[in-house]
């Protein structure tokens, strides 16, 4: 057996849905710099404390790593997966070039913009849960209520028809494939949903609207045609999986121990910080955020030399005892709350006021409209997405 | 409580504004901080330490 084949192979598995895999807490404490062994069989280093995966995440000298890079793949198939796709090589990474695109698009997510949304979002979110009422209980809160809903919203900001949200959803899980797919099965994604976006984005330019790719499409300062293209793919993957999952991990998490949702019901000015909790504590994350050192530092006293794929496992950090008080107990009213459920640095979610005003306005909704939700499972019987890069539950069985 | 903003280092997440509107705000044209009041009354301390705890990027500086 040769070295790589003793390293433990990342990610671990865990046995119950919504808990962490033991090997947290062990490597916090003993090895808070390991090398593990990726699906693709490359060896990365795992960073599991809050103050380095902060750190590394918050430094400017390192990005997500490009396909030009040596850096080791995340997927098994023969493309390596999502960092290495050609649509990873069409976005800035770095310096002034990243600047200018980041601040393009930043100012279709401000806050005032965000909170501006907020009564739409709570106007969808209860029509959603009428249709799913009107169907009766059981119901998976996952497919009636966690999926659509962003769906919706990522959908109405860039102009596209969400009725084309099953394709979409095809489309971004076989990208974010680490074992589910094949790379011919990744690249034929790829490829369509490129041909999708670049007939979207040409009709646009031919009849603007008031969204914001038409919006970028006008710019007297005009992205190429290929940026916007992956941009525009990048924000549709990024709108939805992401959110969808964390609203039906969140319901999950505060029903799993329904005392949870009882305090919120007492008290509902919990909802944000209640929102803010349920992504610290989030077993399911997703693999973390890779990036390519491109020169030697040193975390925790381990020399990572130029070279290395650094896997920045916030989940893992985000139970921290260094970094929270009761770090492994769910604190409804926990404040502040440092998290990097959504990273750190310049290169820190994007979209995260729109994730957060979301996941307020779900919760509050709920919390009014179906009082007596209750989960219609046991929490034992919950079972988690396998296989991407992005972490959730295969479903939400519920009744109220 | 006297606060500094750093807007070289604002990502733009907008963490701030969420948490403390009356204080913070976002530059329309590119999302980038803009601090609408240096020195809050005290009832804000606490919604300002923790923006300034939160904050993705570090920008943001509180001093007593």
């Amino acid at each position: 057996m040769s070295e790589v084949d003793e390293l433990p192979r990342f990610p671990f598995p865990a046995d119950a849905a919504l808990e962490p895999p033991a090997e947290w807490a062990q490597l916090r404490s003993k090895c808070p710099v390991a090398h593990v062994k990726l699906a693709s069989g490359d060896v990365a280093a795992l960073l599991t404390r809050h103050e380095d995966v902060r750190n590394v995440l918050s430094d400017p000298r390192f990005t997500r790593p490009t396909p030009g890079d040596d850096a080791a793949r995340i997927a098994d198939s023969e493309g390596g997966g999502i960092y290495n796709s050609d649509m990873a090589e069409v976005i800035p990474q770095h310096g002034e070039a990243h600047l200018t695109w980041r601040r393009g698009i930043g100012k279709w997510f401000t806050a005032k913009r965000m909170n501006a949304l907020r009564p739409g979002i709570a106007v969808m979110a209860e029509q959603l849960i009428d249709e799913m009422v009107a169907k009766g209980a059981p119901a998976d809160l996952k497919a009636s209520l966690g999926f659509p809903l962003p769906v919706w919203v990522i959908c109405d900001m860039l102009g596209v028809p969400d009725t084309d949200r099953d394709r979409f959803s095809h489309w971004s899980d076989t990208m974010l494939s680490m074992t589910r797919y094949s790379a011919a099965e990744m690249k034929a994604a790829e490829q369509e949903f490129w041909r999708y976006m670049a007939a979207h984005i040409a009709a646009k330019r031919e009849q603007p609207g008031d969204d914001l790719l038409s919006a970028l499409i006008t710019d007297p300062e005009p992205m190429s045609d290929r940026t916007l293209i992956a941009t525009g793919i990048g924000l549709l993957i990024a709108g939805h999986e992401t959110t969808a999952n964390m609203i039906t991990k969140m319901v999950a998490m505060l029903l799993s121990d329904r005392s949870r949702w009882e305090q919120l019901l007492a008290d509902p000015s919990l909802v944000r910080t209640a929102v803010e909790e349920s992504l610290r504590l989030d077993a399911n994350l997703g693999v973390g955020l890779a990036r390519y050192l491109t020169e030697e530092i040193e975390i925790g006293g381990v020399v990572l030399p130029a070279g290395t794929t650094a896997m920045c496992g916030m989940a893992a950090a985000n139970r921290d005892e260094d970094a929270f008080e009761r770090a492994s107990e769910m604190d409804l009213s926990r404040s502040p709350n440092p998290h990097l459920a959504f990273g750190a640095g310049a290169h820190a979610c994007l979209g995260q006021p729109l994730a957060r005003t979301e996941l307020q306005v779900v919760l509050e909704v709920l919390l009014r409209r179906l009082p007596s939700l209750d989960l219609a499972v046991d929490v034992e019987d919950l079972r988690r997405v396998e296989g991407l890069v992005v972490g959730g539950l295969v479903e939400l069985p519920v009744r109220w | 409580m006297k606060i500094t903003v750093d807007q070289d280092k604002c990502c733009g997440a907008g963490t701030c504004v969420l948490l403390a509107p009356d204080v913070f705000d976002q530059r329309d044209e590119d999302g980038i901080v803009v601090l609408l009041d240096a020195e809050p009354p005290a009832e804000l301390h606490p919604l300002v330490r923790e923006a300034a705890s939160v904050c993705p990027a570090a920008a943001i500086s509180v001093s007593s």
